[in-house]
């Protein structure tokens, strides 16, 4: 039987054709070029004009970019130097390099310090940006702000140091009495802080010399040292501040109730511009006079008052996105309203909350240039004011603008990919 | 904002009159600085060079009143302020005289509470259009859109003068000098108008200057000086004869370089001897030291060698003295005689 087949077909293949590589139309960067680029007609004239576009702009902008010139010292010898060709004067950038970051009265000798504060932030909020970092950096990120502060204003380490010490009392004080309850813990630690910081208070004052580094006024900061401090302090301050704002405009005790309700609706019915006048001019005013409160921990208080305010909407919302299931629960393990709240309703509220917060953040570091308007230097205040004013670079714009946007973008791009990374992370559903 | 500002500095007029005024001198001896307000940035007139120290011709002043008071031209603490901000620092007593080329009108002299203790530049406000335009006169910019600061003089003049000559224009509000820069070049504007000195500073800052004319009208009076605040007429004399003493030394001849020699012994010429404190105790009325005027002069020279260093013609900025020049030579500058 088994040549049955060969008298009536005339070939039987025995053996598997080797496999063909597909048709080059539908594979690879062609396939992709053909369904994404030229697909259609329409879809075709769009790639060939968004094409002829970035062309223009990438030929335009090139001889700019290429043609820079980066070591002169005044524009009127940038353009000599050019000689009527197309090109950037960024030597205004390297020539005002520490202006920009620093502003121009703080102490060139210093300068390594806010840069090692800057290399220090990096180390500090790793174990809180990133959980796999080793847990014992947690007690670096907690001495931080102190080093910190050392290391930007100077004066003696004592005062910190202090300020640390008050803190690390009332820690111990909330444990000793968190026991009896939250509120307890929190009035007992509050008391020993200030106690503590209030008493010690004469240490820092007997000896001004301990470990001490030349002291820099407030007002001798600048640049984009300046924006960094502002932005890094005012959402780490207002982070907490805003959850505690949200969960008291929901609390069922009237008072505080009000007050967070009337405290919210004020900042947020305020332009944060405003709030900076008020910080520079009007509280002068109400002070006794004499009694001058620092102008950066003025604008500090304002800012982060008004971001507190809007991060504690978010955090809101977070709060009534919640089944009320998960409040009942906490409710029936037996935990006090506290418990609950750590252990249960606030891990998930303020996963909801990340990309408003991150929102929040992000708008807030952008708004810390308003400070340049109540006359203080920070990126945009040295370039609005003495960079453009000085006989030397009066003129330049594209240089010094493109300079504080590509920073700015830089810093904010980042913080926007971080926490699509973090919703990653902590997506524990399934989808 | 600036009625706000404004607000501000009259509410601390009516509260701080009597309390922030008294001894300012005192005050600035014991802290052995003078906190002097300046603009955050215009070319000429005050800005912080590469290092970080201020130079401008406004900053002269506060150099000037410093070393009369204190010894030390350094010892001055700059205060940046901004249009807005000006008034309620001095009004606060954060400053103790501001020299940041504002006009001397009468509702800031009167209404906000200060006193303006001479002029250091006349000014005045004028237009600059581009070369091609064609326009030799103010009043053939029938039509033209301008290019103008928001809430300045400046905008009321330019109201005036269009509605006085008859003739029709369409504002281009900017917000600051540095704006408008970029603004009338791209051609935004036909015109830009702000006063005479920033005119020309903005001008020299342009990579083909010379396509580009200032009108010859100036169609207002902007006289700038410094101010202190009402009620401490002390130290309010102190600025004011401090800034005579810069406009007498260039009209005596008195200037940086010869000043310590005149000052060393009493001269034939007994105005320049009462001046420099070798005769009679015109220091000593002060309540400052008997050589108050040598100081101020050997901090940056007389009113004239200023003038030449920051914004005169060898300048970017190459503004003629004009105005500005001594009476004597056809200007205005006309001081009280030191007797």
């Amino acid at each position: 039987m088994s040549d049955t087949h060969a008298q009536t077909v005339a070939f039987v293949r025995d053996t598997m054709l080797p496999e063909q590589p597909p048709p080059a139309s539908e594979a690879g960067v062609i396939k992709w070029m053909r369904e994404n680029l030229f697909k259609g007609w329409f879809n075709s004239i769009l790639t060939l004009l968004s094409i002829f576009f970035i062309y223009k702009i990438v030929s335009g902008a090139y001889p700019w970019f290429a043609n820079g010139i980066w070591n002169t010292s005044s524009l009127a010898e940038c353009r000599e130097m050019l000689d009527g060709m197309t090109g950037a004067c960024f030597s205004v950038l390297t020539e005002r390099w520490n202006q920009l970051l620093f502003g121009f009265t703080y102490p060139t000798e210093a300068y390594w310090r806010p840069t090692l504060a800057v290399v220090l932030l990096l180390v500090a909020i790793a174990p809180v940006l990133y959980p796999k970092a080793p847990r014992k950096l947690m007690l670096f990120t907690a001495i931080y702000p102190f080093l910190a502060f050392w290391l930007i204003w100077g004066g003696t380490l004592l005062t910190p140091l202090m300020v640390l010490v008050g803190l690390i009392a009332g820690y111990f004080a909330f444990k000793k009495f968190e026991r009896q309850s939250f509120a307890m813990g929190m009035l007992a630690g509050l008391v020993a802080t200030v106690v503590v910081i209030w008493a010690g208070g004469v240490i820092p004052a007997a000896m001004p010399d301990v470990l001490a580094l030349q002291a820099i006024p407030s007002r001798d900061l600048g640049g984009f040292m300046l924006n960094m401090i502002l932005g890094t302090v005012c959402v780490s301050l207002s982070l907490p501040l805003g959850i505690m704002l949200a969960l008291g405009r929901q609390s069922s005790m009237p008072i505080i109730k009000w007050m967070c309700v009337v405290f919210i609706e004020f900042i947020r019915g305020v332009p944060l511009i405003t709030l900076l006048f008020v910080a520079n001019v009007v509280l002068a005013y109400f002070f006794p006079p004499g009694s001058n409160i620092d102008l950066v921990l003025r604008v500090i208080i304002m800012i982060t008052m008004f971001s507190s305010a809007y991060i504690a909407e978010v955090i809101r919302g977070g709060l009534a996105a919640l089944p009320r299931g998960q409040y009942e629960a906490g409710d029936s393990l037996g935990l006090d309203y506290a418990q609950s709240m750590r252990f249960i309703i606030l891990p998930q509220a303020l996963k909801i909350s990340i990309p408003g917060i991150v929102n929040v953040a992000v708008g807030l570091f952008k708004d810390t240039t308003l400070v340049s308007v109540i006359s203080m230097f920070d990126l945009v205040g040295m370039i609005r004011g003495p960079i453009l004013a000085s006989t030397e670079w009066n003129g330049v714009y594209w240089e010094l603008w493109g300079f504080a946007v590509f920073v700015f973008f830089i810093v904010c791009f980042s913080i926007s990919k971080y926490s699509q990374w973090l919703e990653r992370q902590l997506a524990t559903d399934h989808r | 904002m600036k009625k706000i500002a404004i607000l501000g500095a009259m509410t601390v007029a009516g509260l701080s009159a009597g309390v922030a005024s008294a001894a300012t001198l005192d005050d600035v001896k014991a802290r052995g600085k003078l906190n002097c307000g300046v603009t955050t940035g215009l070319v000429g007139f005050a800005a912080p060079n590469a290092n970080g120290e201020w130079e401008g011709f406004d900053v002269g002043v506060c150099r000037a009143v410093a070393a009369a008071v204190l010894g030390d031209p350094t010892a001055v603490e700059f205060v940046p302020t901004t249009g807005k901000t000006r008034f309620t620092a001095l009004a606060s007593g954060e400053i103790d005289l501001l020299a940041r080329n504002t006009t001397w009108t009468f509702s800031r002299d009167v209404d906000l509470g200060f006193e303006f203790v001479g002029i250091n530049y006349y000014d005045g406000q004028g237009f600059m259009v581009p070369k091609e335009l064609g326009v030799s006169s103010a009043k053939e910019l029938d039509g033209a859109t301008v290019c103008i600061q928001t809430g300045t003089t400046t905008e009321l003049n330019l109201a005036d003068f269009f509605r006085a000559n008859n003739i029709s224009y369409e504002p281009v509000p900017i917000e600051t000098n540095a704006e408008a820069q970029p603004l009338y070049l791209e051609g935004a504007c036909d015109v830009y108008t702000t006063d005479a000195s920033g005119l020309a500073a903005t001008r020299a800052a342009f990579e083909n200057p010379g396509d580009h004319v200032v009108l010859p009208e100036i169609i207002s009076k902007e006289p700038l000086g410094p101010l202190v605040r009402h009620g401490d007429n002390q130290w309010g004399d102190i600025a004011r004869w401090t800034l005579n003493a810069l406009i007498a030394a260039e009209e005596l001849g008195v200037t940086s370089a010869n000043v310590s020699e005149l000052a060393s012994a009493a001269g034939s010429n007994p105005e320049i001897n009462r001046l420099l404190g070798t005769e009679g105790t015109l220091g000593a009325m002060l309540g400052l030291e008997a050589d108050w005027a040598v100081k101020a002069i050997m901090a940056g020279g007389n009113y004239g060698e200023l003038f030449e260093k920051n914004i005169g013609e060898n300048t970017p900025i190459g503004l003629a003295r004009g105005l500005n020049a001594l009476w004597t030579e056809g200007g205005l500058l006309y001081t009280p005689p030191f007797r």
